[in-house]
């Protein structure tokens, strides 16, 4: 008698298990569910509209036009194109290689074991992140205006440098949307290395010190490599970061934006070919050749950075 | 104790400090002078030398901002955009996260591998069909428009499955599952309170995300009275002769808010950058 109601529990436990089972499955499926169908909708779609895009002459209104490769013949022999692909390769060098070396130097001092006040260097260092890119080009935009009297002619004036038109020369705008990419993003990855630093044990320096390496050597040798993760991580999110460049100089420039070439960056020539003049073959082409480059450039900027280390840890 | 006796101030590391302090100026530098230029006359601004103190004109300049763009109505909608945009993120990933860190189902691994794909497609390669999708809704001009890119956030999902993998107990769930409670029932009673800091840490990422966001919002926002603060200040400097103490004082108020949180919740937004990109 007893044990037959044992059996019975056990197959209805049993039978619970099969249908908990299924139960799991449904709502492992409902859950991530939200995720695939709005993915489906303005992420794959978009995606694949884009490529169909690149190969169709649109205005966004009328009928698509199939023109085979003309689009990107187009593009490729515009020299506005390879103008701004220029500006956003140089203000992307200047505005993100200081950046990692600055922040690396900001983060070894916040690291040190005797340095005092680290929080209140740690905030005041990463508030410019917390700023809007629009709000950091709108007063960086005054202090370099054009005018001869900006803070910027000012402060250059001390080292007997004339005033320059910063809006509208060539090397006054770059330097200036460089400048505040430089601004925004040095706290950022200052934090992001310091979070590095800190993950290094502290017994190898402790070691090396014993075995007579200098600070520099232990730098070379024991943070560097350790820290590699870290800068690569940065120096990837620097690089596409840079190649996507567009509130700054947009918003720097103002009125002039999209009129004048001397920041015009991929995305702007993107935004302007499309919103300004219509042509929603071209701007496609020119996302993907841009996919393209940032792919490329990703890629040799990530092996470059873990090829260095590799030498040095060789040497 | 001892930590106390490393801490000590050492005249060797006077470099150091100077560097750090240097390097601290000119982090707050800009909002200084900000706040300075959003008090004074645009004509302060030609004075030599600079300059460097505040004037009385903080209302005035304020007033004339009021008077070129709907302040107000663009801080609502920015407020209004992040919220609802960082709630709709925080269910869904919380909810993936759960299913993908405590739910065996076939193809799990394979869809986790399709989200982590996701995050390599850059947003500006479908800007131009978004832009015709939005515009075939009827939602130019509207928060929907603005909101819905953001939804998608394959770094939440991970985020989340960490740490309910880490923090949630599985023997916990076996016993809630035993007591006969639902799925649902369990992320709602269990789970959640248990991820509250995780939420934190994602939540203030995307609201970070959304408030800062421009090409998306600049393209799809056109109409004054939907603009968010980002696109309403960026038409600030939209002529040739900018007043510049009223553009700073625009820029000035809409950035308070955010500096005054971040300063109070300093920690978490720190935090919240080494944990979003580390793991």
């Amino acid at each position: 008698m007893e044990s037959v109601e044992k059996q019975q529990r056990v197959s209805s436990a049993k039978e619970s298990r099969l249908s908990e089972k299924k139960k799991d499955m449904l709502s492992g499926y409902l859950y991530v569910a939200p995720f695939f169908i709005i993915f489906g909708i303005i992420g794959l779609y978009p995606a694949v509209f884009s490529i169909v895009l690149a190969f169709q002459d649109w205005n966004g209104l009328g009928e698509m036009d199939f023109v085979g490769l003309r689009n990107f013949t187009v593009v490729l022999q515009d020299p506005l194109f390879w103008k701004s692909l220029y500006n956003t390769v140089i203000i992307g060098l200047m505005g993100t290689a200081p950046q990692l070396i600055v922040g690396l130097i900001l983060a070894y001092f916040l690291n040190m074991a005797a340095v005092r006040f680290t929080n209140f260097f740690r905030v005041t260092i990463f508030m410019p992140y917390i700023t809007s890119m629009v709000a950091v080009a709108l007063v960086f935009g005054v202090f370099f205006s054009s005018n001869e009297t900006a803070l910027a002619n000012y402060v250059i004036g001390w080292f007997g440098i004339d005033p320059v038109s910063w809006k509208t020369s060539e090397w006054g705008a770059k330097f200036a949307i460089s400048l505040m990419v430089f601004w925004r993003w040095v706290g950022y990855n200052t934090i992001i290395y310091l979070a590095g630093l800190q993950s290094i044990p502290k017994h190898l320096y402790e070691a090396a010190t014993i075995d007579g390496a200098n600070k520099v050597q232990q730098f070379m040798h024991i943070t560097i490599p350790l820290l590699k993760p870290f800068i690569l991580l940065t120096v990837f999110m620097a690089t596409v970061g840079a190649l996507q460049l567009f509130a700054e100089p947009t918003v720097f420039l103002g009125s002039s934006a999209f009129t004048r070439d001397e920041a015009m960056t991929v995305v702007m020539y993107l935004y302007r070919d499309a919103f300004n003049l219509g042509s929603f073959g071209t701007a496609s082409a020119t996302a993907i050749l841009l996919l393209i480059i940032i792919v490329g450039a990703a890629a040799l900027n990530t092996w470059l950075t873990s090829g260095a280390g590799r030498r040095k840890k060789g040497a | 104790m001892s930590e106390h006796v490393k801490k000590r101030f050492k005249p060797g590391n006077i470099p150091v400090y100077i560097a750090l302090g240097f390097a601290s100026i000119l982090s707050i530098f800009p909002f200084y002078w900000m706040f300075v230029m959003a008090t004074q006359p645009s004509a302060a601004y030609n004075s030599i030398p600079p300059t460097l103190l505040p004037g009385g004109m903080l209302i005035e300049n304020f007033q004339k901002v009021l008077d070129t763009i709907p302040f107000f109505q663009a801080m609502w909608n920015t407020i209004l955009l992040c919220s609802i945009v960082t709630i709709i993120v925080l269910l869904i990933s919380s909810l993936s996260g759960f299913a993908f860190a405590k739910f065996s189902f076939p193809g799990k691994n394979f869809l986790f591998i399709c989200i982590l794909l996701t995050m390599v497609i850059p947003p500006q390669l479908g800007l131009i069909p978004q832009y015709y999708l939005i515009s075939q809704l009827g939602w130019l001009d509207t928060l929907f428009g603005a909101g819905v890119l953001f939804l998608l956030n394959p770094l939440g999902i991970f985020l989340m499955r960490q740490y309910i993998s880490e923090s949630v107990p599985d023997e916990l769930i076996e016993a809630a599952k035993l007591d006969g409670c639902s799925n649902f029932r369990i992320y709602r009673s269990i789970v959640l309170p248990i991820i509250k800091p995780a939420f934190a840490t994602l939540g203030i990422i995307v609201f970070t995300l959304v408030w800062g966001e421009f090409l998306w919002q600049f393209t799809v926002l056109r109409d004054p009275s939907s603009y968010t603060l980002q696109v309403a200040l960026a038409s600030l400097n939209n002529s040739f002769n900018v007043d510049f103490g009223m553009l700073l004082s625009g820029v000035f108020w809409a950035t308070v808010p955010l500096i005054l949180i971040f300063l109070i919740f300093n920690k978490w937004f720190i935090s919240s950058i080494t944990e979003g990109s580390i793991k």
